[in-house]
């Protein structure tokens, strides 16, 4: 492989890199508005949530994305493509992530408003202080799926003409023939990108057990390690 | 809550008046009557026990009065203020959340399981509220939450979690958790059912301190009948959401009138 195809696949995964990152930001955002949305007393933000979710959970992020560039400027405003892929994969994540934000929140025993009410807590502070910090505990697992997912359909938004890693491998495909090797080293590249996000999420989530004094689970190697000392 | 003079004794009876009052209160769920008609009052300061039957309704009364639970008719009043209800116009108008809050302000309760957050230290379970909902600063409602952890016996577990701590140590953050809100009243329910004999002793006693040394009023459900007679002005007894006996707790377990109150009674004491 020459140094230009090499070039061309590390700033394909540095795009792949970019658009996950941003789409999980703007999923988080739209999962948590959307989520508290769904939760909420008001009715019209109840209903809202209840369309966004329904409407972005449902369209391909192919065709948020092709609208983003190609429908959207017709309209007076254009998008860099790169920010028109986060967008279409934020809005399409975001969707899920509201799901994941609702039934958390919902998880949260009910004993929990009880004591917030008997402290006198406004209905906002006990959102804050209470509820949502402790459901944060129960979405870390489900938000880790999700992020593997965004990893993975950010090959989609390829399409419009964004150069991330799928797309650059299809360059380097269409010059060489090698398909095997170029989409076996794709599949690698993927494969490496998702471990270390879920390396960084069961982090994220060992944190967030001992947020609520709960001992987060040993994990694979100290168990094995473990082991080996009581056998030894 | 002020700081009685700690000589004072167990039981005052000078306690009387209607800083709280039931009247004509009802409540159904579903087909099944709760409580019915049910009016009383309580004296600022005075220690109210409740007991009777499971499903009495001796839990809702204490949930209506914390706001847990809307009484589906009548009224409550807590010092001159309508709980749930405002005048406007002269007219009886349901209130507002401020209002509720408002009145609310002075109440709060300890429950059977505990209920800490999980996701706050000891101590600043019992500072959130000072800071948060009373506006105290950080070092004042500290140094205040630091005391009561001293004295219910946890000033060496301000660092702790709730889920490093025994339930009756739970339980005593709580009593302290509720304490530091300043109320004027508390609402105990069945506040060492969850926890074992020895350790519900300790429970008790620290509640037992609270009632002598401050003029906090209470009401509690319990089944725990010695410390109701310790601690209580006045024991009602609750049978299928009426009070059919309301005496002094002295006379409720030596002389019993109410048949029901008789068998009732028989039957705890076999039990412990």
């Amino acid at each position: 492989m020459s140094g230009a195809q090499i070039g061309l696949l590390a700033f394909g995964a540095w795009q792949t890199l970019l658009l996950t990152l941003g789409g999980a930001a703007l999923g988080l955002l739209f999962g948590f508005l959307g989520g508290l949305a769904r939760v909420s007393d008001v009715k019209i933000l109840r209903a809202i949530g209840f369309v966004y979710v329904e409407f972005f959970r449902g369209a391909a992020v192919l065709v948020l994305a092709f609208w983003f560039v190609y429908a959207l400027p017709m309209l007076g405003w254009q998008l860099e493509p790169l920010f028109a892929g986060m967008l279409a994969l934020g809005l399409n994540i975001g969707a899920y992530a509201a799901e994941v934000v609702r039934g958390a929140i919902q998880s949260v025993p009910s004993s929990q408003y009880e004591a917030a009410l008997a402290l006198n807590f406004t209905t906002g502070q006990r959102m804050r202080r209470v509820v949502v910090p402790q459901a944060v505990v129960a979405m870390i697992p489900p938000f880790s799926n999700n992020i593997i997912e965004l990893l993975k359909a950010s090959a989609v938004v390829a399409v419009v003409s964004i150069s991330e890693l799928t797309f650059n491998g299809q360059l380097i495909w269409s010059g060489n023939g090698r398909a095997a090797s170029v989409f076996g080293g794709l599949l690698i590249m993927y494969g490496i990108m998702a471990v270390v996000f879920t390396i960084l999420m069961r982090l994220l989530e060992r944190r967030a057990a001992l947020s609520v004094g709960r001992q987060p689970d040993p994990g694979m190697w100290k168990r094995m390690r473990r082991r080996a000392e009581v056998s030894a | 809550m002020t700081e009685a003079t700690s000589a004072s004794p167990v039981r005052d009876d000078t306690a009387n008046g209607e800083f709280i009052s039931f009247d004509g209160i009802g409540k159904q769920f579903g087909s099944n009557v709760v409580l019915k008609d049910l009016s009383f009052n309580v004296g600022f300061g005075e220690r109210v026990s409740l007991i009777g039957p499971s499903g009495s309704g001796k839990t809702t009364i204490l949930r209506m009065l914390m706001t847990l639970l809307r009484p589906d008719s009548g009224t409550i009043m807590v010092n001159g203020k309508y709980l749930y209800h405002e005048e406007r116009n002269g007219a009886l108008v349901p209130a507002s959340d401020a209002h509720t809050r408002q009145v609310r302000s002075k109440i709060t309760m300890v429950f059977q399981h505990f209920n800490l957050f999980p996701n706050m230290r000891v101590l600043r379970n019992v500072t959130e509220a000072p800071v948060h909902v009373l506006g105290q600063s950080k070092d004042e409602a500290e140094a205040r939450a630091k005391e009561l952890l001293d004295m219910v016996g946890l000033g060496e577990k301000l660092g702790s979690y709730p889920s490093q701590l025994s339930g009756g140590q739970q339980q005593r953050v709580a009593i302290a958790r509720a304490l530091a809100v300043d109320p004027d009243v508390l609402l105990l329910d069945e506040v060492t059912s969850a926890l074992d004999p020895e350790i519900a002793a300790e429970v008790l006693d620290v509640l037992r301190d609270i009632a002598r040394t401050t003029d906090v009023t209470m009401l509690l459900v319990t089944h725990a009948m010695k410390f109701a007679r310790d601690v209580s002005h006045r024991v009602l007894m609750f049978n299928e959401g009426r009070i059919i006996e309301d005496r002094p707790p002295e006379e409720m377990f030596n002389d019993p009138r109410h048949e029901r109150t008789q068998s009732f009674l028989r039957s705890v004491i076999d039990e412990t």
